[in-house]
């Protein structure tokens, strides 16, 4: 199988990995909810006939989808077995997260793709239906106790037969929305794009046979595996731990922790999560296969070159244990995945800091902030404005961390304040950078946002958040220091107030003219805030990324008169140190 | 020897490299072409060196510039310091982005945003989604921060309000409060660049143009300043990105509009040279040093693209044609990646230090020295002439180090290698805007242009299975003929949001009839050298809770003040375009109008394309040119070499053929071949087996 001719390989690589593209972008552009046409949350790719492996997968889909989709395929396969009759024009679809990955809100639609009368690989696609039932609308209940205060849960069914699509199927999934309308034209969308992907491989197919594709993807997951066999093998040799913690379940305020011991031998790696805190009553907890493919993603964003296939995780071994929160099977609770999978990503960072300290990045803002904004129309419609919102990157050995980006599960796109005031009664005050909160350290961690809004509903407008990084702040690596902690406040009649779970809302309502605001994380810093030149601290001082007090406090440098360095009390300072 | 008159129309393409020049009088078909060397930070000093060669004293009539001034300003970032006013709460959207990142994969890397945090200032106004305002803006507070910006050192000032494409009212009172103060005339609000809903793309379009403004206006008044030392009164006017023509006073207004000046002018002239040869359906491809530039024209016309990244955080949203750019350029280098993949590519060796074979201190293999090493470039004539030869050793040396050797391969297969993998990645741009677009590529002809497009027709034709490929007479004055071409052209865009039942069809009509008007005055006072002025109207428009739109274009003409625009017409042409991009139909869902997008095109006389053709008395004797070594699937082969412009009419080439001439190199693999047609260009079609 490794003769393949390596140039032929390169050309074959690149058609996959188009096909992959391809059917990304046809679903954004016809996609109705902006958490998919906007931000971009989904995922395409083609997967192996028996084992539902990853072969190939998009480069603009969603990261933290990569490396679930070949769980949730398994899935498909494993129901498809019991099932019997799996024929052309069959499209399976479901959101089980517990057999898959991720929450309730993405819908898999998994097809055979049949060559020559044999099953030869399936498509799959991903995306985020805005609304899936359950007590909050847009689904991140910080309340929820059970799977089913969340949303509706479907497993696998056949949503097309031979073709034919099976409209029972959809009434039900209609039935059970708030905005039917929208989750149609999503599905619809990921529709167009398994339509293309499986035009694509045909074509490819017809082009050169279907041997010669099998072939080209072995060696391609091989190609991967020996890529990620040869970065461990660059690494020391040890175990190296690292903890970090959630604020609180939701339920209550006690922090979860998320431990992770990460042996290096030799080209192989072990993640073992076992010293993780039990699972939990509220919505925080994850499946085993969420916890495999958030590591995935960590991995592939500390070693950039190996390409998104199942070969990158063959020497990988997990320890995620049933009695951890990590590895949680229905029906706990598992809306707030994102921000347990940020942990975990983070618990991988500390720990890659200890193994290899001037290749790593401080910790990056790591909230997804799901909020929902919802109220009534008139004549009864409801509508629900439903947004993650960005934070400040990690210090890193090359750069200041980047200012107001995303997490490290998502590429998405942040919707623009102007779309969202077009469709929802909804005023953005600010939208904004937020001064000082970055973390210290020879290169600052970047800057987080702060986002305030103002209700113009003349109804109640129910607010609903699900955040973290509320009081164990994104840390700095080398010596950097730690960023601000995420802060949300809302307008009551007697002034402003703090959730009671710190970042976690689920069950107030502002009136017309009050307003929520948000304030993000910035980025953990990078190396010694000591060690930064003082002309670089006076010029974020000039521009206002911090003040001159976190200056003084943080930096030992001292900015005098019009802005410039004193540089005599900044010698005396730093020299005190 | 020849004269020109004032009916004789220059051309000028000012390249990274090269200017390129091509003076043609329609009364008689004279035309004279010339290429000198570009003088980077002093444009207009090669500009004038140009005109002098290609002019030669005799007078001109009228001067069309493919400018690449601000593209580079760009990329490189030497525009202007600038300040910008923006509603309270909103100065950081230029740097927040959408909330992006430069990769995918890796969290590295910081954005510094082209106006620093210090030159953003916030006023008290506001106006909501709907239109309504909010909040009027403090007027004393905008001449205030105005003048701070000033103080500052400000060069031009961008007012930029949340929402003001629903209203413009508060940007047009902060506009007139600040030229109160404001000491230049580099002073524009969001809504005259850009009256579309979205406020980065708005922002950063608007910033943008501010940032180029007093760059591109000085630039054009130098050369405006220049030209009055010639004998020359005509109009001056420049190539915009969405392949338009435009007046000087509009391009000091819309700077941003030349941020794809040079290559949209070369799109321009292959369509036209393409449709005159009989090819309606045409592939481009510019292969420049560092990237290969791809667009796609469908019946003669190109596909225009809404917006474009320039960088990281720098997005225009203006029509451009539609270039598909890949990171394979004759300079880009070829490596193998660690899991023992070949690439060629994205890192680029440029025109400096270049190729190895150019002896400039590079020693990573390019693609360029595959063709070296191979016998496709002739080591002995390098095109453009600066350098005497080229080092084929060397380059030969970098190949199997750095290639062959990581491969298992010798230096020929190396080279070889190295050419398929470039060879396929520009396949795969082109499949990228023709199959992947739904378009059958046997109905489509490749125009390579630029120096070294030539080199791959094979790829374009064999691989892709292009019906043929089309090599113009002089592919390295495509953009300067494109100059002469190119028709005039003013764009305009607002945002609509209108829900198409129950629209009220009449005040539609209205608007359509004002903006129309509008883009047809802009073309108007521009004139001189139209012969009649098109109007166009698209609606973008989507099914009501898309974000995403498909372009509906709704084929209407104003008569009697009114376009007679029906909503069942309107709604029949966005349920085809629909289904034209998407397999799945929604019919039944509520329709929304999100923008409407007008046109006025002016159209200039057809350009006869026949005066570049080969002269009576070319021969193919006189064009034999001997025999070279070519590395050809494996092996050496004995390959004709033949003189390209001395051609004649009706000749046939037969595979392997190498076709020389000064500024280009084409190359004709086993399997094809080619034949001059009647306007000299080199059509290569497969041989039928």
């Amino acid at each position: 199988m490794s003769d393949i001719d390596p140039i032929l390989l390169a050309v074959l690589n690149g058609r996959l990995v188009q096909i992959a593209d391809e059917m990304d972008a046809t679903l954004y552009r016809s996609a109705f909810n902006p958490i998919i046409a906007e931000a971009h949350d989904a995922c395409h790719g083609l997967y192996h006939a028996e084992t539902g492996a990853t072969l190939v997968q998009g480069t603009t889909g969603l990261p933290i989808f990569v490396g679930a989709m070949a769980f949730a395929v398994k899935a498909v396969i494993d129901k498809a077995k019991v099932d019997g009759n799996l024929e052309e024009g069959d499209t399976y679809i479901f959101n089980d997260p517990y057999d898959g990955g991720t929450h309730l809100n993405d819908f898999r639609l998994v097809r055979p793709l049949f060559w020559n009368g044999k099953l030869f690989c399936w498509l799959a696609s991903v995306g985020h239906w805005l609304d899936v039932g359950g007590n909050v609308p847009g689904n991140f209940n910080a309340k929820a106790t059970e799977s089913f205060q969340e949303g509706f849960r479907i497993p696998p069914v056949k949503l097309t037969r031979a073709g034919v699509m099976q409209h029972d199927i959809i009434d039900i999934l209609g039935a059970n929305s708030r905005v039917p309308q929208s989750n149609w034209g999503d599905l619809n969308g990921q529709l167009n794009a398994l339509d293309l992907g499986e035009r694509r491989v045909k074509a490819l197919l017809e082009d050169y046979g279907d041997d010669l594709i099998v072939t080209a993807m072995d060696v391609l997951t091989a190609r991967a595996e020996k890529l990620m066999r040869a970065n461990i093998a660059a690494l020391p040799d040890g175990t190296y731990s690292y903890d970090d913690f959630l604020d609180n379940d939701g339920i209550t305020d006690k922090p979860l922790r998320i431990a992770l011991d990460l042996t290096v031998s030799g080209e192989t790696m072990r993640l073992d999560f076992s010293r993780s805190s039990p699972p939990c009553d509220g919505p925080l907890n994850i499946a085993l296969s969420t916890t495999v493919a958030c590591c995935y993603v960590a991995l592939k964003h500390i070693f950039t070159d190996v390409p998104a296939n199942a070969g990158c995780l063959a020497p990988i071994d997990f320890v995620i244990p049933d009695t951890t929160l990590l590895g949680v099977s229905a029906p706990r609770p598992v809306g707030g995945y994102t921000e347990t999978i940020l942990r975990v990503i983070d618990t991988v960072f500390g720990a890659f800091a200890k193994v290899a300290p001037e290749r790593a990045n401080g910790s990056p803002y790591a909230t997804i902030n799901a909020l929902s904004l919802s109220g009534w129309r008139e004549h009864g419609r409801r509508w629900v404005m439903f947004c993650f919102f960005g934070g400040g990157l990690g210090g890193n050995p090359e750069t200041d961390g980047l200012n107001h980006g995303n997490n490290p599960i998502s590429t998405a796109t942040i919707p623009p304040a102007e779309i969202l005031e077009s469709l929802y009664p909804v005023m953005f005050t600010q939208w904004a950078l937020r001064p000082d909160s970055g973390g210290p350290g020879f290169n600052r961690g970047g800057l987080g946002a702060i986002y305030e809004i103002e209700a113009l509903a003349d109804g109640a407008t129910d607010v609903s958040l699900l955040g973290e990084r509320g009081k164990f702040p994104p840390f700095g690596v080398n010596g950097g220091g730690s960023a601000a902690l995420n802060s949300f406040f809302y307008d009551t009649a007697d002034g402003e107030k703090n959730p009671s779970m710190v970042s976690k809302v689920a069950d107030v309502k502002i009136a017309k003219g009050q307003h929520v605001r948000l304030e993000t994380p910035g980025g953990g810093g990078f190396g010694d805030p000591l060690t930064r030149d003082a002309a670089r601290v006076a010029r974020d001082v000039r521009l206002g990324y911090i003040s001159s007090e976190a200056a003084r406090r943080d930096y030992r440098v001292v900015i005098g008169e019009g802005g410039a360095v004193d540089q005599a009390a900044t010698t005396t300072l730093r020299s005190e140190a | 020897m020849t004269t020109f008159s004032t009916s004789s129309v220059l051309g000028v393409d000012v390249g990274g490299t090269f200017t390129d020049l091509l003076l043609y009088d329609a009364a008689t078909k004279a035309f004279r072409v010339a290429k000198v060397p570009s003088q980077r930070g002093d444009e207009a000093a090669g500009f004038m060196a140009g005109i002098a060669a290609v002019s030669q004293g005799s007078s001109i009539g009228s001067i069309v510039h493919g400018t690449t001034v601000g593209t580079n300003s760009l990329l490189e970032r030497r525009g202007s310091k600038i300040g910008v006013i923006t509603t309270r709460g909103f100065r950081d959207v230029l740097e927040m982005r959408r909330r992006d990142r430069r990769q995918t994969w890796g969290l590295w890397g910081d954005f510094t945003p082209i106006v620093d945090r210090d030159f953003r200032l916030e006023v008290e106004e506001r106006t909501l989604a709907n239109g309504s305002i909010y909040m009027e803006v403090d007027v004393a507070a905008v001449r205030e921060a105005a003048l701070k910006l000033r103080q500052q050192g400000a060069e031009a000032l961008a007012i930029i309000f949340i929402n003001a494409y629903a209203n413009p009212e508060n940007e047009q009172k902060a506009l007139a409060a600040a030229r109160e103060v404001w000491y230049n005339d580099f002073l524009s609000a969001s809504h005259q660049v850009l009256p579309e809903i979205r406020e980065f793309e708005r922002s950063s379009t608007t910033a943008l143009n501010s940032y180029l403004q007093p760059l591109v206006s000085s630039y054009l008044a130098k050369l405006e300043g220049a030209l009055q030392s010639l004998p020359f009164d005509g109009q001056f006017y420049i190539v915009q990105s969405n392949g338009g023509v435009m007046s000087t006073a509009t391009a000091r207004r819309f700077p941003i509009r030349t941020a794809l000046s040079g290559p949209a002018a070369g799109v321009i002239a292959a369509a036209s040279i393409a449709k005159q040869a009989g090819y309606e359906n045409v592939i481009t491809g510019d292969l420049g040093g560092t990237s290969f530039d791809v667009s796609v024209i469908v019946g003669g016309k190109a596909s225009l693209a809404a917006q474009t990244t320039i960088d990281f955080g720098m997005v225009i949203r203006t029509p451009m044609i539609e270039i598909t750019t890949i990171g394979a350029g004759g300079g880009s280098i070829a490596w193998v990646d660690r899991g023992g993949l070949l690439q060629v590519g994205p890192e680029s060796a440029g025109s400096r230090p270049g190729p190895v074979c150019y002896g400039q201190g590079n020693d990573r293999p390019t693609l360029t020295d595959a063709h070296v090493v191979m016998g496709r470039i002739n080591a002995d004539k390098p095109i453009g002439g600066k350098l005497a030869r080229l080092d084929v050793e060397a380059a030969k040396a970098a190949i199997l180090k750095h290639v062959g050797e990581p491969l298992g391969l010798d230096a020929m297969k190396a080279a070889e290698a190295i050419v398929r993998v470039a060879d396929a990645r520009m396949a795969g741009a082109i499949r990228l805007v023709s199959i992947e677009r739904g378009h059958d590529p046997a109905k489509f002809a490749a125009v390579p242009f630029g120096g070294g497009g030539a080199l791959h027709v094979g790829a374009m034709v064999k691989e892709v299975g292009l019906e043929a490929a089309l090599v113009p007479r002089f592919p390295g004055v495509t953009s300067a003929l494109g100059c002469i071409i190119a028709d005039l052209r003013h764009d305009s865009v607002q945002t609509l949001n209108l829900p198409l039942d129950g629209i009220d069809i009449e005040a539609l009509d209205r608007r359509m009839v004002a903006a129309g008007e509008d883009v047809r005055s802009v073309v108007a006072a521009a004139s001189g050298m139209i012969e009649r002025i098109d109007l166009s109207f698209e609606f973008d428009m989507h099914y009501v809770g898309q974000t995403h739109t498909v372009a509906v274009a709704v084929p209407v003409t104003i008569d009697n003040g009114k376009t007679g625009v029906t909503a069942a017409a309107i709604k029949t042409a966005f349920e085809a375009a629909y289904a034209a991009s998407f397999s799945r139909s929604l019919s039944g869902l509520p329709v929304r109008i999100v923008s409407l997008r007008s046109a006025a095109i002016g159209r200039r006389p057809a350009l006869d394309l026949s005066a570049f053709a080969p002269s009576a008395d070319a021969s193919v004797e006189t064009a034999r040119k001997g025999t070279r070594k070519v590395w050809i699937d494996g092996a050496w082969r004995d390959t004709t070499i033949w003189s390209r412009l001395d051609l004649p009419v009706g000749a046939i080439i037969d595979a392997p053929a190498i076709l020389e001439q000064p500024d280009a190199t084409i190359y004709i693999d086993p399997g094809l071949r080619g034949r001059v047609d009647k306007l000299g260009n080199l059509i290569v079609e497969r041989v039928a087996s």
